[in-house]
């Protein structure tokens, strides 16, 4: 059996443009396809990136008190207390500001107190000795902060906090060590003299911004700024967070009423905010991959159909000469595979190009060497199945065809 | 001739219902993609005060840290936009910074509320061109004096006072009494251009203050604040001797000569400041209009940008597609060339009538991208959420609808350049044999 490789490369030569005009269709096609697909799998593994929480069972209340009475100390150890003392809650901290939700505050971090060196970007949270259990944080040496370590401060300025729980990633940075437990102990020194040391290293707690280098930099110091705009964190028992959430601030307000609770929201609603232009793209991108699939098997059927019905004398007379059905088959198979071959050639070329271009312009990583490849398989996959039906209805061509008309 | 030729294009497409059928639906998606990608491009990256773009600027001061910064902060210190208000150069100045805090209302059945507000300076106002729908602005002595004087947002208005005009009526903000002096119009600038720090897409503020007050209440600030040096100290005076940038500046500066002018007493200033220890990084001032300084700080997010490139591409094989089926349609009708050819019709009159044809596909496959586009673009809204600000101004607008027509069908005629060419010099006689 040999294959038909040079007659169709011939025939194809003598219809150049029909055969070009599909090559190209699928290089562009590939290039947008295999990056649109790329795009979508490192959007989806930021927005995969666990928090270092127990999410699913989180949730916040934002509130501000008012009133000249407003004893935002007294009232915060009642509201904490009447929390804790809930059923259906397992934990509750206050907390300076919500992980992923973009907003907080960040801060450089130095092993000398000489802050003309270069320093460690890190986020901040200012929290209370139960933090690691309300996060539900998984600490990996040390320990957390007990009662007395909670420092309370009335005026904006650097912390008054002299200890601190670190991220693994913002240890291993700024120690520049794989050994967590070497950290412990450890002085840091933040911006306006203030210095922390180590005390416990937790596997993960993201920064408030998702999209910055220092997201898995974290630093959790005891500390409670009253300046009443305040942020509580709740962990309920699982399945009871939508009940929690709806009586929060009922018991809250009914605890002390002149105050304004600005929002009840959990961690996932929060995640999904901060993430939802990401996740409208991925799910733009689907849809263009999708429209590009269809749009270029549209392509690929209709030119296959009119160089087929151009040919129904030729087809006609090579299966009055012998040729079996599977024989026509394999030709329009193979001269659809011929033209795709070169299509997904070009396509190489272009999806690269276009990827340079992305990383170089858009902040992103390059594209892993197996993405091409597999979408180039892909394509010429998809461009054998488009060529399938109209193959097929070649192959129906009767061998008397080829004596109708002159 | 031109219906004759409309008719030919409507009998051609009845003949080759599938084909035809095909390429509108080709036409029609790479140009509906393009035009939701142009839509968002449009209205993010569009200019959003046309009329004195070019008279606004943004002052930029370089007091970075001059161990590690490469650019200049994007805001001003405090001490900086002070300095830079009390030399008065003669023009439209402000400082601004956002602020948080709450609004008791006076009718007992509202709960207290938060709202994000704006502190700015008096000619805030006039150099935005901010539509009021009651009263006005305040003048510089409500700054100097800190009058409290307050102008409301359209919505803020209507949901303290039910719309009505409530310019002199009181309003308890942070625990003391304002009066109303303006309600604005509806007002949210797309980019948010006089402060693209803290969110360009945002609604606008509720309400707007003369910004003197946020130091001396110490309302809580609630836009962006950088430090690069350590605060020395503790305290609001501490906090406002710093190095810290958190206010924006703007100066409306008619002309070239003011410009230079401005931009050589910024940098006079700043030689000044430089003997006292402060401003150690190399004289880098600069002023932007306000497209220079959307383009400066990427107001057009990467995503628009990605999809942009992504579109023109989509539209390229759409196009490409419609080639090689206009292609496949034209040679098919090659007998029925011929037949027309033998009895007289020109070469020139058949190039025509099938350039009416290729426009005729583009045309319906621009109003089938523009139906679906419409959709694509209800879709956006959904997929970006009900929160975002961006979704209200996500609508088709006049000049996109007739470019992208335009654009549909010009480009379908190019793409049927070859075809056209093709059919257009067969040989009759070899067709007419064929019959």
């Amino acid at each position: 059996m040999t294959l038909d490789t040079g007659p169709i490369l011939r025939a194809l030569l003598r219809n150049k443009l029909g055969a070009a005009l599909i090559a190209l269709q699928i290089a562009f096609t590939m290039t947008v396809i295999v990056n649109a697909i790329f795009i979508i799998n490192e959007r989806n593994r930021l927005m995969d990136r666990p928090s270092g929480m127990e999410d699913e069972n989180l949730f916040y209340v934002a509130m501000v008190g008012f009133g000249d009475d407003y004893n935002e100390e007294v009232i915060l150890n009642d509201d904490l207390a009447l929390l804790r003392g809930t059923s259906g809650i397992v934990n509750a901290s206050v907390i300076s500001s919500i992980p992923v939700s973009g907003g907080g505050s960040s801060t450089g971090a130095r092993l000398t107190p000489d802050e003309t060196t270069p320093s460690t970007g890190t986020a901040i949270y200012r929290s209370d000795e139960q933090v690691l259990d309300t996060l539900n944080l998984e600490l990996i040496a040390g320990e957390g902060f007990t009662a007395t370590d909670m420092r309370l401060r009335h005026e904006q300025g650097p912390t008054i906090a002299n200890k601190a729980i670190i991220t693994r990633a913002l240890a291993e940075d700024l120690f520049a060590t794989e050994d967590v437990n070497s950290v412990l102990g450890q002085t840091m020194y933040l911006p306006g003299n203030a210095t922390v040391q180590v005390v416990g290293v937790v596997e993960a707690l993201q920064a408030p911004w998702p999209t910055s280098d220092l997201v898995e930099r974290s630093t959790i110091v005891p500390e409670n700024f009253l300046d009443t705009f305040t942020y509580i964190m709740v962990r309920t028992e699982p399945g009871q967070l939508d009940r929690m959430m709806g009586e929060v601030e009922e018991l809250l307000v009914a605890n002390y009423p002149d105050r304004v609770i600005r929002a009840v929201r959990s961690m996932t609603e929060t995640r999904a905010e901060v993430y939802r232009v990401d996740s409208a793209l991925t799910t733009i991108l689907w849809v263009v991959v999708a429209t590009l699939i269809v749009i270029n098997c549209m392509g690929i059927v209709g030119l296959a159909v009119f160089s087929i019905n151009r040919r129904r004398k030729q087809i006609g007379t090579r299966r009055a000469l012998g040729a079996t059905r599977f024989a026509i088959l394999r030709y329009f198979l193979l001269e659809n595979f011929m033209i795709s071959a070169v299509g997904v050639t070009i396509g190489a070329v272009l999806t690269l190009t276009l990827s340079i271009v992305l990383t170089l312009n858009f902040n992103m990583p390059a594209m892993a060497w197996y993405y091409t490849p597999v979408g180039a398989a892909a394509l010429l996959l998809v461009g054998q199945i488009a060529a399938l039906g109209p193959s097929t209805r070649a192959t129906r061509v009767t061998p008397a065809t080829a004596t109708r008309t002159v | 001739m031109l219906f004759y030729y409309l008719r030919l294009s409507a009998l051609s497409y009845r003949r080759n219902p599938v084909l035809s059928t095909l390429m509108v639906l080709a036409v029609g998606i790479g140009i509906s993609a393009y035009m939701i990608v142009y839509t968002l491009n449009y209205t993010m990256g569009g200019d959003p005060i046309p009329h004195k773009s070019d008279q606004l600027f943004h002052v930029q001061l370089d007091s970075g840290n001059p161990n590690t910064d490469t650019d200049a902060p994007d805001q001003l210190t405090y001490l900086d936009a002070m300095a830079l208000l009390r030399a008065d150069r003669g023009y439209r100045e402000t400082a601004s910074s956002k602020f948080s805090s709450i609004v008791e209302p006076q009718n007992p059945e509202l709960r207290p509320f938060t709202f994000i507000g704006r502190g700015v300076y008096a000619d805030f106002f006039s150099m935005f061109d901010v539509p009021f729908q009651y009263g006005r602005g305040w003048d510089e002595s409500a700054d100097a004096d800190l009058q409290q004087v307050v102008v409301l947002s359209r919505v803020l208005n209507e949901r303290l006072f039910g719309g009505a005009n409530s310019v002199g009526e009181n309003v308890s903000i942070a625990g003391d009494s304002w009066r109303v002096i303006g309600v604005l119009q509806e007002w949210n600038p797309v980019p948010k251009f006089y402060d693209v720090n803290n969110g360009p897409f945002d609604n606008g503020e509720e309400l707007y203050i003369p910004w003197p007050h946020l130091v001396a209440r110490e309302l809580p600030r609630s836009g962006n604040t950088n430090c690069w040096k350590s605060i020395g100290g503790t305290g609001i005076e501490a906090f406002l001797n710093s190095e810290c940038v958190w206010l924006q500046y703007w100066v409306e500066l008619p002309d070239r000569d003011s410009q230079i002018e401005y931009l050589q007493f910024l940098d006079n200033y700043v030689a000044e400041q430089k003997t006292f220890g402060r401003f150690e990084r190399p004289m880098n001032n600069a002023l932007y209009d306000v497209n220079e300084w959307l383009v400066k700080e990427e107001v057009v997010p990467d995503e628009t940008r990605i999809l942009s490139m992504l579109a023109i591409m989509l539209l390229a094989v759409c196009l490409l597609n419609t080639i090689g089926l206009l292609l496949a349609k034209f040679l098919g009708k090659s007998a029925e060339l011929g037949v027309r050819q033998a009895l007289g019709a020109h070469k020139g009159s058949l190039f025509v009538q099938h350039v009416i044809e290729a426009g005729f596909i583009g045309l319906l496959g621009g109003l089938l991208g523009l139906l679906l586009a419409s959709y694509g673009l209800e879709g956006v809204k959904l997929l970006l959420g009900n929160q975002l600000m961006i979704t209200d101004w996500i609508q088709l607008n006049v000049p996109v609808v007739i470019t992208t027509m335009v654009l549909a069908v010009v480009a379908t005629i190019i793409a049927g350049l070859y075809p056209i060419w093709r059919a257009c010099t067969i040989n009759p006689a070899l067709h007419l044999k064929a019959q």
